[in-house]
Parts: C-alpha cells; sequence; structure tokens
C-alpha cells in the first residue's frame, strides 16, 4: 500500500553564525490520500521546518542529510534540485498555506491576476480558461460576488476572505497534497470556524491529502484524523487523533492537554509544563524532553537513552523513553 | 453606619459612564475628515479586587477601551472614574498633577512581549524606569531592592537582571513586563492580550502568575483577549463587545453556561472542542463585520444576528444594557431577537 | 558544537554595542580594510614625521625635478649593506638625450639612508584660522618637532618620485591623504549635526512639522549637487587663505549632503516612535527629553555610525572632484584632488607615471571606507538573511 507521502529519517540543521543549529531530527511521518495529519507544536518545535522541507522552501543555510527521504508519488523529491524537478512539486503536486494571508498575496497586484498566473505556471491552458477555472474556485470557496472579487486587490478583502481566497488559489491547480501552515491562527474565531468547516467540505470534496500545521490542539480535534505531536524538532508521540487525544502517553502530549483551559470544566486549575522551552541552541541530548519531564529515569537524565518512536497500540506510536518514564 | 456606607462607596475601582471614544480618519490630505467611533457609549463598572474580562473580536474596540481608561486615548464623550482609597481621578478632568498620581495606580501589561522592551536596556534597567521616571524612590540602593523584590515575585532571578531582553524567551519576557507594570505598587491593571502571543505551556504559567499576584498584591485586573476559554477560566465577570459596543456582561460562569445574546452563543460555538467526537455545530454568523467608519444603525449586530425581528432589521430599536437575572446584563434588542 | 555556560552568559549580558563589535571583529574583509584604513589614518596623522621633506614649496629639491621614484636598496654589484642606501644622481643634458634633462646614475658613489634624522621642522597641534575680522582670528601655536623617520646625508631621497617643482611626491601624498581626511570629516560632523536637528525634530514631532521639513530637506536635495558646489565654490575670494578656504570647503560639504543623511534619521525614528516600549514609557509618564535620550537615541547610535561612515567616501570623492576641476583646495594646501589635477597633462601619461601614486591611495582609502561601512551595517543588522 503506497502512501501519498512518506518523509523518512528527516533531519534538517542550519548553519548560522552561532554555530550549527538542529532544527528536525530524525522525523518520520506518513499521510494517505483523503486524510488529514496534523501536525502540532509549540515554537521551536520544527512544524513549519518540515513542511518547508516537502517544498524546499527553507533558505539557503540549509543542511539535509543524506539518508533522508521525502517521498512524494514515489518520488524522492529532497534530491531534486533543477528547477524544472520543483516545479512538479511546488504548486504541482503539492500547496501551501500560510498563515498570514496578506503575506500570500503581492499588494499591487489583483488577486485574479495571480491566481491565473499561477495556473498558466503550472498547467497548459490559455488565459480565459484559466480565469474561468479560478472563479469558479473562488465561488467553491464560499466568497460572494466572485467575479467582483477577483479584480480586486489584496487589500479590499477583510481578513476571513484573504484566506478563502489563499485557499482557493492553492487548489486551483488541483494538488494532490495540501500544506497548511497555520491557517487560521491570525483569524478571529467565528471567521475560524468558518474556514475550518470550509477545509472539511473541500478536503472531502477533492479528496487530498492535508498536512494540518497548528498549536491549536482544538483545531486538530475538529479537523485531523491522525496527529503528530512535535518537540524541539522530534516527534514525541503520533497516532490517530482519538487515540492520542482521550490517551495520550508521552508525559508533553499530556502537558500540553493539561495547561489547556476547558470551557466545559471551569473549575480545574491551568496546570503549565514546568520549566522552559530550551533554546535550540541548547538542544538536549538524548531524549529532548528530559528537562522538563516529571518523572525522568535515572538513565534519561544523563541524556544517555536515545530517542525512537515504538508502537505502544495499532498506530500509536511514541517515544520510547518516555513509555518507561511518564 | 458611616463606616458600612463608606465602604460601599469604595467597593467599586473604575466607573465608565457614557465612554466614546471616537479618532479621526482622513484618507489623504484632499479627503474629507471622518470619524470613526471606535468605542459607543459604554457603561460598566468594576469591582475593587475582581478579574474582569473583555472580550471581543477584531474591531471591537476592547484595545481602545482599555488605552483609554489608562489616559492613552483620549476621551470623547462620557467619562471614566478611577476610585481610589484617598480619592477619585476624572480621566476627562485630570490635571497634569493628578495624571502623575494615577499613572502610578494603574499600568498596562501590553500584548508582545518582543516589542514592550527596549533591546538596549538591561531588565533591571527596564524594570527600574517606572520608579525612576515617577520618582517614586530617592536613592539607587532603594530602587534596586525594590526592583529585586518584584522580580522575585515574578519569579526572575538575580542572574536575569543582569541580561538583556535578547537573552529571554517569549514567557520570560513576559514576565518582566508584569514586573515592570507592577513596581510602582498599581492597584489597577490592565492586560491587552498578555497571553496571546505565548505558547500554550507557557499561557497557564503566567495566568497562574497573575492570578497569584493578585492574591498577593491586591489587584484589580482589567483582561482584554479575543480567547473565551482563557478569559473563562480566569476572570470573574466577562463583558462581550462587538463594534465598539458592550453586547453581554454577566459573572462569567452565568456567561458560559448560560448566553442570552446570538453574538455570544456564536461565539462560544465557534470555539472548537478538545473532544474529537464531539464535532462541533458552530453557529456561523452570516457576513463580515461591518466597518467601522460605517456602522449599522439602531442595534449593530442586526446585519449578522440569526434571527432578527423585523423592528430590529429596519434598524429602529436603540442598543443599551438591561438586567435579565441579577448581574446578567444583556443588549435589549437580542433580548427579544435571539 | 558545544558552548560553554560562560560564553552564553557573555552573550546574555551583552550590550548592543558590543554585540555589534563582536560580529564585527568575526568579518574577515572589515577586519583587514579595518587595519588597512587604521594603518593610512595613523601614518596621515603622523604625516610630518614620516616626510623627509617638507611638502610646500619650501621642501623642493632644485637638483631632482621631475624625478624618478628612488628606492633604497640593499645589494647592488658592489656588495651587501645591512643599512639602505641609494645611488647618486647627477643630472645631465646632452645631445643625445635631445637635450631633455635626465638623471644618470652613479652606481660608484653610495649615499646611505639614516632613520631619525634631523630635518625640517613641523608641528603638532597647531591650527590658525585666519576669518575676515579680527575678532574670529584663531591661534593655537603647536609644538614643534624636528625628528624624522629617515633621511639621507646628501642629496635627496624620494620614495615617490618629485613633480615639476621638485617637490617630494611622498611627504605630499602624505599630507595630503591627511588633509583629504580633515575635509572629509569636518564635513561629515556638519553634515551630522544639521541632519540630526532637522531630521530628529521631523521624525520625533512628525505630523506638519515633518512635511514642511521633508518639503525643504527634499528641495535642497533636488539641487543637483556639481553646478551648486561650482557656483558656491566660485564665490569664494582668491584672497582667501588656504585655511580659510579649507575651512569654507568643508562647511560647504557639509551643507550639501545633510539631506541624505536627514532622511534616514527621519526614518529611525519614525519606526522606533511607534514601537510599544516607547508608549510604556510614556504610560509611566516619562517627559519627552528621556524618551530621546534613554530609549530612541541608543536605538539608533549603531545605525548613525554605519550611515556616517558611509558617508566618508562620498565626502573624500567630492572633494578630490572639486579640487581636481581646480575649485577646491588649491595650492599650497595639499589634497589628493589637488595632487590628481597635476596628472592630467600628456606629458605626465608618458614620462612621469610616478604621478599617479596618488591615485592608488585614494581608491584604497575609499574601498577601505566602503569596506568597513558595509561590515558595520552587517554587524549592526544581525537580521538580514544570506
Amino acid at each position: 500500500m503506497s502512501h501519498l507521502l512518506e518523509i523518512n529519517n528527516l533531519d534538517v540543521k542550519f548553519d548560522t553564525d552561532e554555530g550549527r543549529i538542529t532544527a528536525i531530527e530524525n522525523v518520520s511521518l506518513t499521510l494517505d490520500q483523503g486524510k488529514v495529519l496534523g501536525i502540532v507544536g509549540e515554537s521551536g518545535s520544527g512544524k513549519s521546518v518540515t513542511a518547508k522541507s516537502i517544498m524546499q522552501l527553507n533558505p539557503g543555510n540549509t543542511i539535509y542529510n543524506e539518508n533522508a527521504e521525502i517521498i512524494i508519488d514515489d518520488e524522492n523529491v529532497i534530491k531534486f534540485t533543477s528547477k524544472n524537478d520543483l516545479k512538479k512539486i511546488r504548486g504541482g503536486k503539492v500547496s501551501m498555506i500560510f498563515q498570514e494571508p496578506m503575506a500570500s498575496f503581492a499588494p499591487a497586484i489583483k488577486i485574479g491576476h495571480q491566481m491565473v498566473e499561477q495556473l498558466m505556471l503550472h498547467k497548459t491552458m490559455g488565459k480565459g480558461e484559466a480565469k474561468n477555472i479560478s472563479i469558479d474556485m473562488l465561488n467553491r470557496v464560499g466568497i460572494a460576488d466572485a467575479e467582483k472579487r477577483f479584480n480586486q486587490y489584496a487589500f479590499e478583502l477583510s481578513g476571513g476572505m484573504r484566506q478563502r481566497a489563499m485557499i482557493a488559489m492553492a487548489l486551483s491547480t488541483m494538488p494532490k497534497l495540501l500544506l497548511a501552515d497555520e491557517p487560521t491562527t491570525a483569524l478571529d474565531v467565528t471567521i475560524q470556524a468558518q474556514v475550518i468547516n470550509l477545509m472539511k467540505d473541500i478536503i472531502k470534496e477533492f479528496n487530498m491529502g492535508v498536512i494540518f500545521i497548528t498549536h491549536d490542539l482544538g483545531v486538530i480535534a475538529q479537523v485531523a484524523d491522525d496527529v503528530a505531536v512535535m518537540y524541539l524538532g522530534s516527534v514525541v508521540e503520533r497516532g490517530p487523533v482519538n487515540d492520542i487525544l482521550k490517551n495520550p502517553k508521552h508525559p508533553y502530549t499530556r502537558g500540553l492537554l493539561n495547561a489547556l483551559p476547558d470551557i466545559n470544566n471551569l473549575d480545574a486549575p491551568l496546570k503549565p509544563i514546568p520549566g522552559n522551552i530550551p533554546s535550540p541552541l541548547d538542544r538536549p541530548t538524548g531524549c529532548v524532553f528530559r528537562t522538563r519531564c516529571p518523572d525522568p529515569t535515572h538513565e534519561c537524565k544523563e541524556g544517555s537513552i536515545e530517542m525512537g518512536l515504538i508502537e505502544v497500540s495499532p498506530g500509536h506510536w511514541v517515544d520510547q523513553c518516555c513509555v518507561n518514564c511518564g | 453606619m458611616l463606616c458600612e456606607l463608606w465602604l460601599s462607596m469604595s467597593e467599586n475601582i473604575l466607573s465608565v459612564n457614557n465612554l466614546s471614544v471616537s479618532f479621526d480618519y482622513q484618507e489623504n490630505f484632499l479627503s474629507k475628515k471622518q470619524k470613526i467611533k471606535a468605542v459607543n457609549n459604554i457603561n460598566f463598572k468594576i469591582k475593587k479586587g475582581s478579574f474582569f474580562g473583555l472580550v471581543g473580536e477584531s474591531g471591537s474596540g476592547k484595545t481602545t477601551l482599555g488605552r483609554a481608561i489608562l489616559g492613552a486615548n483620549k476621551v470623547s464623550e462620557g467619562n471614566v472614574i478611577f476610585h481610589d482609597d484617598e480619592r477619585d481621578f476624572d480621566l476627562t478632568s485630570i490635571t497634569a498633577k493628578e495624571m502623575k498620581e494615577y499613572r502610578k495606580k494603574a499600568q498596562l501589561i501590553f500584548q508582545d512581549p518582543y516589542a514592550a522592551l527596549s533591546p538596549r536596556m538591561t531588565v533591571r534597567d527596564i524594570i527600574a524606569e517606572p520608579l525612576e521616571v515617577m520618582r517614586i524612590t530617592n536613592s539607587r540602593e532603594e530602587t534596586d531592592a525594590r526592583v529585586r523584590d518584584i522580580a522575585a515575585k515574578c519569579r526572575l532571578n538575580l542572574e536575569h537582571l543582569r541580561r538583556f531582553p535578547h537573552a529571554f524567551s517569549g514567557g520570560q519576557r513576559q514576565r518582566i513586563s508584569i514586573a515592570r507594570a507592577l513596581v510602582s505598587n498599581p492597584k489597577f491593571i490592565v492586560a491587552d492580550e498578555s497571553v496571546a502571543a505565548l505558547d500554550v505551556s507557557i499561557q497557564a504559567d503566567i495566568l497562574n502568575l497573575l492570578k497569584q499576584l493578585q492574591q498577593e498584591l491586591n489587584l484589580t485586573y482589567l483582561f482584554i483577549s479575543h480567547d473565551l476559554s482563557v478569559v473563562a477560566h480566569v476572570c470573574d465577570i466577562v463583558a462581550v463587545m462587538y463594534l465598539g459596543h458592550i453586547v453581554e456582561m454577566a459573572p462569567s460562569r452565568e456567561l458560559f453556561s448560560n448566553p442570552r445574546h446570538s453574538y455570544t452563543k456564536a461565539l462560544l460555538s465557534s470555539i472548537p472542542s478538545i473532544d474529537p467526537e464531539k464535532k462541533s455545530k458552530a453557529i456561523e454568523l452570516q457576513g463580515e463585520i461591518p466597518s467601522a467608519m460605517n456602522p449599522p444603525s439602531g442595534c449593530v449586530f442586526r446585519t449578522r444576528c440569526p434571527n432578527p425581528t423585523h423592528d430590529c432589521k429596519e434598524g429602529h430599536i436603540e442598543m443599551g444594557l438591561i438586567e435579565v437575572s441579577p448581574n446578567h446584563w444583556v443588549d435589549q434588542c437580542c433580548v427579544n431577537c435571539g | 558544537m558545544e558552548i560553554s555556560s560562560k560564553k552564553k552568559e557573555a552573550y546574555y549580558t551583552a550590550t548592543q554595542m558590543q554585540l555589534v563589535r563582536t560580529r564585527f571583529f568575526g568579518n574577515k574583509s572589515a577586519m583587514i580594510a579595518g587595519s588597512i584604513l587604521l594603518f593610512m589614518i595613523v601614518c596621515s596623522l603622523f604625516s610630518g614625521f614620516l616626510s623627509p621633506y617638507d611638502p610646500t614649496i619650501a621642501g623642493r629639491d632644485k637638483d631632482y625635478e621631475n624625478g624618478a621614484p628612488q628606492i633604497p636598496i640593499f645589494w647592488d654589484e658592489n656588495g651587501f649593506s645591512p643599512r639602505p642606501f641609494l645611488h647618486t644622481l647627477t643630472k645631465y643634458r646632452g645631445a643625445d638625450t635631445n637635450f631633455r634633462w635626465v638623471y644618470k646614475t652613479d652606481t660608484e658613489k653610495r649615499r646611505y639612508v639614516y632613520f631619525f634624522v634631523k630635518g625640517w621642522e613641523y608641528k603638532f597641534f597647531n591650527y590658525s584660522i585666519n576669518l575676515p575680522g579680527k575678532a574670529l582670528d584663531f591661534k593655537i601655536p603647536g609644538i614643534a618637532f624636528e625628528t624624522h623617520l629617515f633621511g639621507v646625508d646628501e642629496g635627496g631621497i624620494h620614495i615617490f618620485g618629485t613633480d615639476k617643482a621638485g617637490k617630494d611626491l611622498f611627504s605630499r601624498t602624505l599630507s595630503a591623504i591627511y588633509i583629504s581626511l580633515a575635509v572629509g570629516t569636518l564635513g561629515v560632523f556638519i553634515s551630522f549635526v544639521l541632519s540630526l536637528i532637522i531630521g530628529g525634530i521631523s521624525g520625533y514631532y512628525g505630523g506638519w512639522i515633518d512635511s514642511l521639513l521633508q518639503m525643504f530637506t527634499d528641495a535642497i536635495r533636488t539641487v543637483p549637487p556639481i553646478p551648486l558646489f561650482m557656483c558656491l565654490a566660485a564665490f569664494a575670494p582668491l584672497e582667501w587663505s588656504s585655511e580659510l578656504r579649507f575651512f569654507f570647503i568643508s562647511c560647504l560639504l557639509g551643507l550639501i549632503s545633510w539631506p541624505t543623511l536627514a532622511r534616514r534619521v527621519r526614518t529611525h525614528l519614525l519606526s522606533e516612535r511607534s514601537q510599544e516600549y516607547i508608549l510604556a514609557a510614556q504610560l509611566c509618564g516619562a517627559s519627552s527629553t528621556h524618551i530621546i535620550a534613554r530609549h530612541l537615541l541608543p536605538s539608533f547610535t549603531s545605525y548613525i555610525i554605519v550611515d556616517l561612515v558611509i558617508s566618508f567616501p562620498y565626502m573624500l570623492l567630492s572633494e578630490t572632484a572639486l579640487s581636481f576641476i581646480g575649485l577646491g583646495l588649491r595650492e599650497p594646501v595639499n589634497s589628493l584632488g589637488v595632487l590628481l589635477q597635476n596628472a592630467t597633462k600628456a606629458d605626465v601619461l608618458l614620462n612621469y607615471q610616478w604621478y599617479f601614486i596618488p591615485v592608488f591611495f585614494l581608491v584604497v582609502l575609499i574601498l577601505t571606507f566602503v569596506y568597513v561601512g558595509d561590515g558595520l551595517r552587517d554587524a549592526a543588522d544581525p537580521h538580514k538573511t544570506k
């Protein structure tokens, strides 16, 4: 059974003035067609870096490891270097939606023009056909008066509409894989609800694979089928969303759930995770979570346990270190 | 008898009466000047020692309201009265000397921990600045002692005081911001989206810290946020704002279990639930938030209300809060509609 | 790569200036350029000590006009000498040279080079400004010295050759570098003061004051600089002393180039002014003076230093250009432009190529300033992406 996307053993390091910083280490993920994989993490967890690696959008000082594999449709895209090859993935098979909708559109060019230009880059079609597809897409994402909006500039649309327009632009090339990097974080909560409903409908209709990156566990619960929890560059727990949220095995996942204010249980105190997220310059050796784990074993504290995911129940993988600790 | 009267009079720390704040807006040099009413006819009182929450989305006017209370924005109509132990401060007719006193008693914690700290001052200098500017202390030793004291309460140790902001994470910077706000011994703190920019695990930490400091130092908070779950957990009383008006105000338990206004109901249903089996049925509001330059007449919410009465749709009903149950106030229009 | 905790603590407690300095020291090209620049500045400051001859007419060598450079050597066919020496040259004109004066080398007679010799008198710290009107005359008598780094007992030693009048080009070059740098410094200083005031008021207060001052600034900027220079320089009467002329040219340069710097100051101020920490200070009741002194000024000190260093080469070039066309400094005052002016004749190109040596120094001076300025800018703004 071949997956739509397979990431194996991905390491990403950045060469900076302060030295070589490890952004992500030994990340392995799979995604099937028609499913949504949620990646959850806080700042410094490396979730954006992972998504950008799929499209090779990381800055010039990035170093990938030799045996890393990112396989989309049986091709290892991380080895692609030529512009033609990269064009196949960027905007072709894979599309990306970003957090800041204002940053996705060029401010001095009309939205319609950008959508059409994007379509013509990736598919061979005339301008007229591209325009029709774009307007149709704008309609489908729920923008009223699509023809009028097609001829407007980005600043003339509100935040929610801009985000929908960005989704329309990303989907117009019919990608197989959609990367959504915090698409609802900058939106008001009522607009967020609308956009989440929209995305759920579209995913069902287009049967795409989606990687949904966010720090909001509530959004993950509503949208994702599987979830991977990342901390400081490593995947610490992975599995079906029901399992992970109802039955978390890793102390970090548990800590995240405890720290969340639950509107249905106003009496429960908020329990923060003790300590601070270490800076990427200070990445702990061995298990990255050992500096904040509430109950580490002695060997773990020394940093001698290697990280690695083991399957504790069907489909539910946890980092081996914390199976013993937490 | 007199004592009781005096006590009940000083129960409120802040009274806001018919407050409006308008801004002038001129698109370019030659176009007409327009007035935007960011805050429109707001009435509420904050009790001493409470944790008052102000919730709203973008464009609701909550930040403008918070800053107007501190004197950073000019009040156009109505007044804001701060009831201190010795005297009252009326912000519309305050003298420069009184303003200096007021500043010692009311402070602001900002949203963005990265922009709120001067990058070229040490943490010790940042925290000490209010003391120096307001001439609260007389000598360097006294300043240092007070800085150390408040830093310890915010869990910052001596090493931290010598460092510069670039050495700290978001949560730590927010603690420095809090320490700076508290060093002048204020009685009233406006926390403007103070946890919005923080990671979830750090957010809980800062909220606990705020609660702890409230008990230790006898503070009253005005907590502005867009995040309902956070507000539900920490606040006693919550007011919901929409386009410059307060549409509902109630104790937080009451508000979240029994919302009366359609907007509040929509907001609450939009919060995604952590339980994946409970797929949320968000009440979808039609349309977008209207522009503040051209708000709907009558009830501002009528353009998005899922079930407006005929009078309301015409814009005939005036807005105004009425008490539907003890301490639970709703805008009169939507008592009939929603 | 493990970073020790001491280093980390140093990073945490480093002020902005220290961080900038550390980053600058790590930039190889900037450090090399900086060392060369420092070397040249020091040499120019000690030009009196290093020049064997007076760069003015008073120090000319009548026996060696238009002479080629004389490089001291350690070794010739007569053997090795630990003390460097020069061969003697005699002037000779004859039929075989087309009756042009040439110099014949006599390899038998050696003239040894001695160090720390006594020579012409030069002064440190002497300034005299003769402005019109007696009240503004200003004179500081300096400290006189007579020692020079090297010299010969007989004849002359001209490392870069001599010009038409016999003036030593090495001494002239050194003093020219000093004068050019001095004019540049004064010009930058005037421009800096003006732009701080105008840009500062504009940026801090904003509103209509800003619009008004910006209109004024733009008006000055739109005037083309070269015709403006030429007009104003032509106004300087010929009878003015060379020091007065020097002062005048520097002021002119400063007055023409302040708009660019003022605009930068204003931009920095406008962007910093809306930062939240400024609002925090205002909410404490801080006065404008306090905010400017404690928050705004330190925030753009590093940028202003970078701007100043980068505007230096433009000053140098402007002064050189002015002097080159004859409107700036003139004989007897040396500047690189004056020296370059002598190099414009075809005769020079064919026969006296050593006249071009000052060009090399001008190019090196400007390039080092540019590299140092770039290095400083990279060090001050670490958020650039590669």
